[in-house]
């Protein structure tokens, strides 16, 4: 009696288990992947960060409640006004608006945020008409004040009054596409040099080591800032922009290269690879057909930690004002206002860029943590 | 050993040959040769005019009349033989006197940083092995991330914040402001001692995260072999096991990640140079980038660089001869 008792009990339990197992066996490599990394739950929330910020990004003329260039003279070095979400009770966004004094004797201003005046903040507003990808005319801003003329400063203003929260919205869009674009291009080098370094061996893949090991003890950034400084002052910004970019990704294809080569490596020992050559399988195919999709998930890990060093570079170029110049903005442009103690002192809010880099690099660092760990699926 | 010592240095030189031509380009890539842009710069200064001989004598000097390759052997013999790296337009004096007055500073720094990364990674690394998944693990994983993630000259500027907020006054350089331009001595070393921890721990943060993880691995993969089991059985206190075996074996990495530590540490230095404006290579670099000053520039990529790579030649040695399975690759 017991012992049926029992089984009722396991049947259900064991069925779903063979058939968990059952899954476990014919799920493909890349679902296989995709179950072990949602089970990382720190890449899990970073893959979200991540994704919101090239979201906003890609959107940033609508995400921003003004415009990079708007500037207005009354408001600068402004703090910031906390936003509050009701009032009395009831749900009402808003933000206080500001007093400021001259000192009659240092004629430095003072601000103080004035509880009395309320300034209504609303989504969807019309605002400050811009370009949508400098195409779309239009005027419509997430969020901001619902009367456009008044001060909406939620990170404060820089020294010439202009909205530090837009700027750092808008410079998302340059600061994480350097990072794409550079680990672009330094992993076709990477893929190029690594795997010719892994299939032909021999002197090639010996002068290639050789590169790799020189290019790698160097200090990278004496070297950087060398190479940046000599971008004629005269070019455009697109152009110093694509050259800053080139600059990053020479020196970063190096680690792209070995991961490559590596793979190649040990792959060219599988019994796979093996077979699908006694087939008579020509190289290419090889090569695109059998080998790449077994390392691909590996190149898109590296890629994915490659550009947090990425953006971090172009962040110390900038800030030390050999990268990015004005009037692009990207959040190193935008530190290079911080270099002086006394401003850092002063103003503190210009200091926010800083926070949206280290969460932005957080998150990458966790996401390509959890790809690799991803990546092999079928290590326990 | 010997062949191992001989392959190694080989690639050293050419290591160095390397450097010595991506500097020699740094010389090379502004507009327009050296000599018109001294004069250019003579002349806005008003330093009235510069004699025709001094021109051609500088010329000639650099052989700026030759092709490119003569150009750089000139550059070359010069640093080699006569130890000039060129002429400073800005500081209107050799480059090799503003080189001795800042590179021994920044490797002063650098190295002092690179003992602070060891002195923290080593006890934590360790610790987060044998309790691994602890509280305290994920506690140092997760500053670790953060040690990597944020920037150090980041870093640095929330210290000057601190500082500013705290004190009252930023802390900023190596000395106090008795010490600045004194002749060295013992209160002046005693003194540059108190403001050296600053910078040295905003350099290493960055570096330390990154050997905690590998001496954690190492250990990791130490502690699960037969041998330490063996030790176990036989009646050997936790303590010492761990440290008489397989903490030796983990400690490789200590020795060997010195080649990718001591460039960024160096890097780090430059940097944090800058923004707390400490009295190193970093502050006249950049200072010589912005106005073009190249032969210092230059001088100071080929110095960094040149004494990085032999930092990494003497760690690879260190290697060889702590690890006898290196020289048989």
């Amino acid at each position: 009696m017991s012992v049926t008792e029992s089984l009722d009990i396991d049947g259900p339990v064991l069925d779903t288990q063979v058939q968990e197992e059952e899954k476990f066996e014919v799920a493909s490599q890349w679902q296989l992947m995709w179950w072990k990394f949602t089970k990382h739950k720190l890449a899990m929330i970073s893959l979200v960060i991540v994704v919101i910020f090239y979201v906003v990004a890609l959107f940033c003329e609508f995400f921003a409640p003004t415009t990079t260039t708007q500037y207005r003279a009354e408001y600068v070095n402004a703090p910031p006004q906390p936003l509050r979400l009701f009032l009395d009770g009831q749900w009402n966004p808003f933000v206080y608006g500001y007093l400021s004094e001259r000192d009659p004797v240092s004629f430095k201003r003072t601000w103080t945020i004035d509880e009395a005046t309320v300034i209504p903040v609303g989504f969807f507003v019309r605002g400050t008409p811009y370009r949508l990808w400098g195409l779309i005319p239009m005027d419509r801003h997430l969020v901001g004040a619902k009367e456009a003329d008044q001060p909406f400063y939620l990170m404060g203003a820089d020294k010439n009054g202009r909205d530090v929260f837009s700027r750092i919205i808008y410079s998302s869009r340059i600061s994480l596409t350097v990072g794409l674009i550079g680990v672009f291009l330094s992993l076709t080098l990477g893929i190029l040099l690594g795997g010719i370094s892994g299939l032909m061996g021999g002197v090639l893949d010996n002068i290639i080591q050789r590169i790799i090991e020189v290019l790698m003890s160097i200090p990278h950034l004496p070297l950087w800032m060398a190479l940046a400084a000599v971008v004629p002052l005269q070019w455009s910004a697109v152009r110093v922009y694509f050259m800053i970019t080139l600059i990053l990704s020479l020196i970063s294809w190096t680690g792209m290269a070995r991961v490559v080569r590596s793979r190649f490596l040990s792959l060219r020992e599988e019994d796979f690879v093996m077979a699908a050559k006694l087939d008579g399988c020509r190289r290419w195919r090889l090569i695109l057909r059998h080998m790449l999709p077994s390392f691909l998930s590996h190149i898109i890990a590296s890629v994915t930690l490659a550009i947090p060093g990425m953006i971090l570079g172009e962040t110390a170029l900038s800030f030390l004002g050999l990268g990015l110049r004005p009037p692009v903005v990207s959040w190193g442009v935008m530190l290079q206002d911080t270099q002086r103690v006394a401003v850092v002192a002063l103003y503190p809010w210009l200091m926010w860029p800083a926070a949206a880099v280290v969460l932005v690099v957080l998150a990458l660092y966790f996401l390509g943590d959890g790809l690799r760990d991803a990546a092999d699926p079928y290590q326990a | 050993m010997w062949k191992y010592i001989a392959r190694r240095f080989s690639t050293m030189l050419f290591t160095l040959f390397v450097i010595s031509l991506i500097s020699f380009a740094v010389i090379q890539l502004p507009p327009g040769d050296y000599v018109t842009s001294l004069i250019a710069r003579m002349a806005s200064q008003g330093a009235g005019n510069i004699s025709q001989e001094f021109q051609a004598e500088m010329r000639s000097l650099y052989g700026l009349n030759e092709p490119v390759y003569m150009q750089y052997l000139k550059w070359m013999r010069n640093i080699l033989v006569n130890g000039r790296f060129g002429y400073s337009f800005v500081y209107q004096r050799d480059a090799i006197n503003l080189i001795v007055e800042r590179l021994p500073m920044s490797f002063a720094l650098a190295f002092s940083s690179l003992l602070f990364v060891w002195a923290v990674a080593l006890p934590i690394g360790i610790y987060s092995a044998v309790h691994q998944y602890s509280t305290v693990d994920y506690l140092f994983s997760f500053i670790g991330f953060i040690g990597v993630a944020v920037p150090n000259f980041l870093l640095a500027l929330i210290f000057l914040y601190v500082s500013y907020r705290v004190f009252g006054r930023a802390m900023v350089g190596l000395f106090s402001q008795d010490f600045a331009d004194a002749p060295w001595s013992w209160a002046r070393v005693v003194d540059l001692l108190k403001h050296l921890w600053i910078p040295v721990i905003i350099i290493g943060t960055g570096g330390t995260a990154g050997l905690i993880r590998t001496m954690r691995a190492n250990l990791l993969d130490e502690l699960n072999k037969p041998y330490v089991e063996t030790a176990r059985a036989k009646g050997l206190s936790e303590n010492r096991l761990l440290l008489k075996y397989p903490v030796r074996h983990a400690m490789n990495p200590f020795v060997s990640t010195i080649g990718w530590t001591l460039p960024g540490v160096v890097s780090g230095e430059a940097i944090v140079s800058m923004v707390l404006n400490l009295p190193t290579a970093g502050p006249v670099l950049l200072g010589a980038l912005q106005a073009q000053d190249m032969y210092v520039a230059a001088g100071f990529v080929l110095l960094l660089s040149t004494l990085t790579v032999i930092g990494t030649f003497i760690s690879d040695l260190m290697l060889a001869w702590v690890d006898p399975r290196i020289r048989l690759q």
